[in-house]
């Protein structure tokens, strides 16, 4: 007889297995649902301490998700459209945690999209995915505001108000990585979710992820086949970890390193455009040319390795606020006699 | 002003025959933003640093600058610091109410005004003291543009004169109240006070018999606001993260708070803040980053009034049912809608105790004084992570935002109480933790907090069904199970909030029952009722909700209780209604205000004189 398989295991010798979560109950081929197995991927991939992330949603099918990834970790599903606050909140309590926000078109850009902007601008250091697929899902098939004019929904209706852009509004108002991919595109979602990882400030990820069961239809501008034709990726991405030391060969003019926060590279291969992915002007350019031309752009659209997050602006202590023991937290009888003195 | 109609009294004339001392109240009219706050300060300190028991009570309009403003002090041998419905001194500085404000007062008041306002040709049954306010401002103000604002420190010459109140004093609250970097800013406004103070020497002769004597009655204490005396409490608390919006009158708690934060606690060894606060988007932001904050262990905190609380409504309840804690301290104003934003009242009673859809009960705190403001912080913070649970500290825009007299704070004695929290060593000497379980009887479940570095810690919040292992359940019994160790949850707070402050009188027939701020109108009434109208009157003050069980036995100790509620729909009532035996409820009597203004005992003892049938 021979021996068990050793299992494979990551760096910091945890198996694909740590990261899943339970089993979905999202409809089968839902994007959302390959957006989950990427995220198991990529943060075993990574080597990720599972027990130090903590997963955020809001109400919608994308915000159920968090359930089935990552089931060593934290998880805490809130209220409509408010997951940037709690995540806020948790993160100022423990800066030390890797923060993931799972969320929805309808959680974002309807009823959650003045949180989103805030959230953005303050730079929040997190991962926020919007598994974007223009309808609601679990209320049958009303459109959301990333909509496009023109898309029908499955009643044959077409939808008569623009859509909010939302790595658009990341972009202009201050989130400091910005990405859209597909959630049909395993490679290039991959590599932008471990650059997320490796990025120490707000990372927004518009991921299409298209509704089979209320917006795949003909006529939608969210549905597989549409975005497989639309689709315009900005460029090739590769994903080169702090911890992988390989070095390669960089082409004169071909290719460009990224460098991010915790030492990896998002290595970025031209196509067939040219484009520099730190300049945010013409990222914004970028994506109204290509709301003209009816294209989809995906891939790393904006990356800003040195804006300091908000924790950093706010100069907490290193250790997090939540287990700071009761001699940091309560200032001494001296102060209060201070305090009280000086009220006399 | 036409309208009105000139008081057919008795003319004054000469020297008062007798004197009243240290029994007065004096009600400044000015317009907001004329930087009247610096005098009334001023004034109310010189009068508390001379040792008699003081209240100062800014009435002012929502607005920045222009619209009528009054200050009222109360001074009160006899150390009643409610509101006082009569006022006795009058300084009247806005020509848009003055008339109005002279109508008002009762025989006998004394009025000191701006000459040229002529308010003694209104009445004839008054003390009149008319100062040329522009002109003796103009000689100790060279600068004109500064005139407006020391034009005010005159009048505090004028009563000093007037009620016999020290001059040493008036100058060292001056003092006080600039502190040593505005030295320049002092000295003027002293020399401001010293014109008025010998211009009514020189010209005014006194006739009103109120005066001022030097008491004991003051020694030690402090003079505080109750929205500061939260935010000491919340510091001494321990709490570690503030979100909040802006929004009258809750904001000086936090800004309060912010400055209390930075100077006592930033790290000494690392020079690093021990403490996060955001100024969030809205409120519903600022209290979903609190949840945040108290579900990764944070000790967090909000503060807001009406409207804010409508608005977190919905989080309140994610908060109860994920059971997440946080303290919010709710400083109440007047309602409905925007309602009046200055003005007080006790209107959100109802509301809080079950804010959210579905069946929520939420505890609330009711502080009388900045002592229990700074107190209660603590018990706040340490209940709302015992038990796992949103808690309000509810207090209003008298408390608030009012200068009161108060005992120097006690420091905490008590540990913070951290709560039911597993460590990854718990965890794994356990064996893993069923979140929602009630292991110990008391309701509570244990938790952990993300970071926990243990396979088995983690666990997925969520504001949907769940069993007690925290997973989605939308199964009928797990439903109930929840639902019914929340119930019981909350039963075993009773114990465990403050325990209610109850005076007995001998032979009381009747009782009085009520919470926070209407506690100094109560107890005066309790005095004016036996001896006035020989009815004595017990009285059990609710410091917390839920109830404690000795309410049940004050009631049927009395024949009649009164209900005291600064709310037009009797909501403190309302609320014992909810769980008191009918035979109880029929004991029941409410007595209401709300107009807006701190409750007086003088409104209190007339509805029971009436309801009495006296």
């Amino acid at each position: 007889m021979s021996a068990a398989p050793t299992p494979k295991v990551n760096r910091l010798g945890l198996e694909v297995l740590n990261y899943k979560g339970s089993k979905t109950t999202l409809c089968a081929g839902c994007g959302h649902n390959s957006i989950s197995e990427r995220i198991v991927e990529c943060f075993y991939e990574m080597g990720v301490d599972p027990m130090m992330v903590a997963k955020f949603s809001g109400i919608g099918c994308s915000s159920k998700s968090p359930a089935y990834f990552l089931g060593l970790s934290h998880g805490f599903n809130g209220v409509h459209g408010r997951m940037p606050a709690i995540a806020t909140g948790a993160l100022l309590a423990n800066r030390n945690l890797i923060g993931l926000g799972v969320t929805g078109d309808g959680d974002t850009a309807s009823i959650g999209i003045g949180q989103f902007m805030h959230l953005v601008r303050r730079n929040m250091p997190m991962i926020y995915v919007i598994e974007d697929n223009g309808v609601y899902g679990l209320t049958k098939g009303q459109f959301s505001a990333t909509a496009d004019m023109g898309s029908t929904a499955k009643s044959g209706a077409a939808n008569a108000l623009p859509p909010f852009d939302c790595c658009a509004l990341a972009l202009r108002w201050g989130a400091t990585l910005v990405a859209r991919s597909f959630s049909g595109d395993k490679k290039q979602l991959q590599t932008v979710l471990k650059t997320a990882i490796a990025h120490k400030g707000l990372a927004v990820i518009d991921v299409i992820s298209p509704c089979v069961t209320f917006n795949d239809h003909a006529g939608s501008t969210k549905s597989y086949s549409y975005i497989k034709d639309h689709e315009e990726p900005l460029h090739e991405l590769d994903f080169v970890p702090f911890f992988e030391d390989i070095s390669v060969e960089i082409g004169e003019g071909e290719i460009r390193d990224v460098r991010m926060h915790d030492g990896s590279s998002l290595r970025i291969r031209k196509i067939d455009r040219e484009y520099d992915p730190t300049d945010r002007g013409k990222a914004m350019s970028a994506l109204e040319q290509a709301e003209r031309d009816g294209e989809v752009l995906t891939g790393v659209l904006y990356v800003n390795t040195s804006q300091p997050t908000f924790i950093e602006q706010l100069e907490m202590m290193d250790e997090p606020l939540a287990t700071l023991p009761e001699s940091k937290v309560r200032p001494s009888r001296a102060a209060l006699e201070d305090a009280m003195e000086e009220l006399r | 002003m036409s309208t009105l109609e000139v008081s057919p009294a008795e003319p004054l004339s000469g020297n008062s025959r007798h004197s009243i001392t240290n029994d007065f109240s004096i009600q400044v009219a000015t317009a907001n933003g004329s930087g009247s706050q610096t005098a009334n300060t001023v004034l109310m300190r010189s009068i508390f640093q001379m040792g008699i028991p003081v209240s100062g009570k800014n009435m002012f309009p929502s607005n920045i600058s222009g619209l009528p403003t009054w200050f009222t002090i109360r001074a009160s041998k006899k150390g009643y610091i409610g509101r006082r419905k009569e006022i006795d001194i009058l300084v009247a500085m806005n020509p848009e109410t003055a008339r109005e404000d002279v109508m008002k007062l009762g025989s006998g008041a004394a009025v000191v005004y701006d000459e040229p306002l002529k308010l003694n040709e209104l009445r004839g049954d008054l003390h009149f003291y008319p100062v040329p306010f522009d002109k003796l401002v103009a000689a100790v103000c060279p600068e004109a543009k500064l005139r407006k604002l020391v034009k005010n420190m005159l009048y505090d010459g004028v009563l000093a004169k007037l009620l016999s109140i020290e001059m040493d004093e008036v100058r060292q609250a001056l003092v006080k109240q600039f502190g040593q970097k505005k030295a320049k800013a002092a000295e003027l406004n002293w020399n401001a006070a010293q014109a008025g103070y010998e211009f009514a020497e020189k010209n005014l002769l006194k006739t009103d018999p109120y005066r001022v004597e030097r008491m004991n009655a003051t020694a030690g204490k402090i003079i505080i606001d109750g929205n500061s005396a939260c935010a000491l409490g919340a510091m001494f608390a321990g709490v570690t993260v503030v979100a909040w919006y802006p929004i009258t009158p809750s904001s000086t708690l936090v800004e309060s708070l912010a400055v209390y934060l930075k100077r006592f606690r930033m790290d000494p060894e690392t020079g690093k803040a021990t403490y996060a606060v955001v100024q969030a988007e809205d409120e519903l932001a600022s209290i979903g980053m609190a949840l945040g904050a108290g579900w990764a262990g944070a000790r967090s905190m909000t503060a807001t009034s009406g409207p804010g609380i409508s608005l977190m409504s919905e989080f309140i309840g994610l908060g109860y049912y994920a059971e997440a804690p946080a303290v919010i301290y709710n400083v109440e104003r007047v309602g409905p809608a925007t309602g009046l934003p200055t003005r007080t009242q006790q209107g959100d009673l109802l509301t809080t105790a079950i804010l959210s859809h579905g069946d929520t009960q939420h505890p609330m705190y009711f502080p009388c004084s900045p002592e229990e403001c700074f107190t209660m912080s603590s018990e706040a913070f340490d209940l709302a992570e015992r038990f796992q649970t949103p808690v309000f500290v509810m207090t209003d825009l008298d408390l608030g935002m009012n200068n009161w007299m108060a005992d120097p704070f006690p420091y905490p004695e008590k540990p913070i109480d951290r709560g039911k929290v597993l460590t990854a060593e718990d965890i794994e000497r356990l064996g893993g933790f069923a979140r929602y379980r009630d292991v110990d009887g008391d309701g509570v479940g244990y938790r952990t907090l993300p970071g926990t570095r243990h396979p088995s810690a983690a666990y997925f919040t969520r504001g949907s069904g769940h069993n007690d292992k925290a997973q989605y359940s939308e199964r009928e019994d797990d439903y109930i199970n929840n639902l019914d160790r929340l119930s019981h949850k909350f039963d075993v707070m009773r114990s465990h909030v403050a325990a209610p402050e109850i005076h007995l009188r001998e032979k009381a027939e009747i009782g009085f029952i009520a919470i926070g701020t209407s506690d100094y109108a109560v107890r005066e009434s309790c005095d004016q009722l036996e001896t006035e109208h020989g009815i004595p009157a017990s009285y059990f003050r609710v410091r917390a909700y839920p109830f404690n069980d000795q309410l049940k036995d004050f009631i049927r100790r009395h024949s009649r209780v009164y209900v005291v509620d600064q709310n037009r729909d009797a909501q403190l009532l309302s609320l014992m209604r909810l769980e008191l035996d009918a035979e109880l409820i029929a004991k029941l009597r409410s007595v209401r205000y709300y107009g807006g203004l701190p409750l007086d005992a003088r409104t209190v003892t007339d509805e029971v004189v009436k309801q009495e049938g006296k």
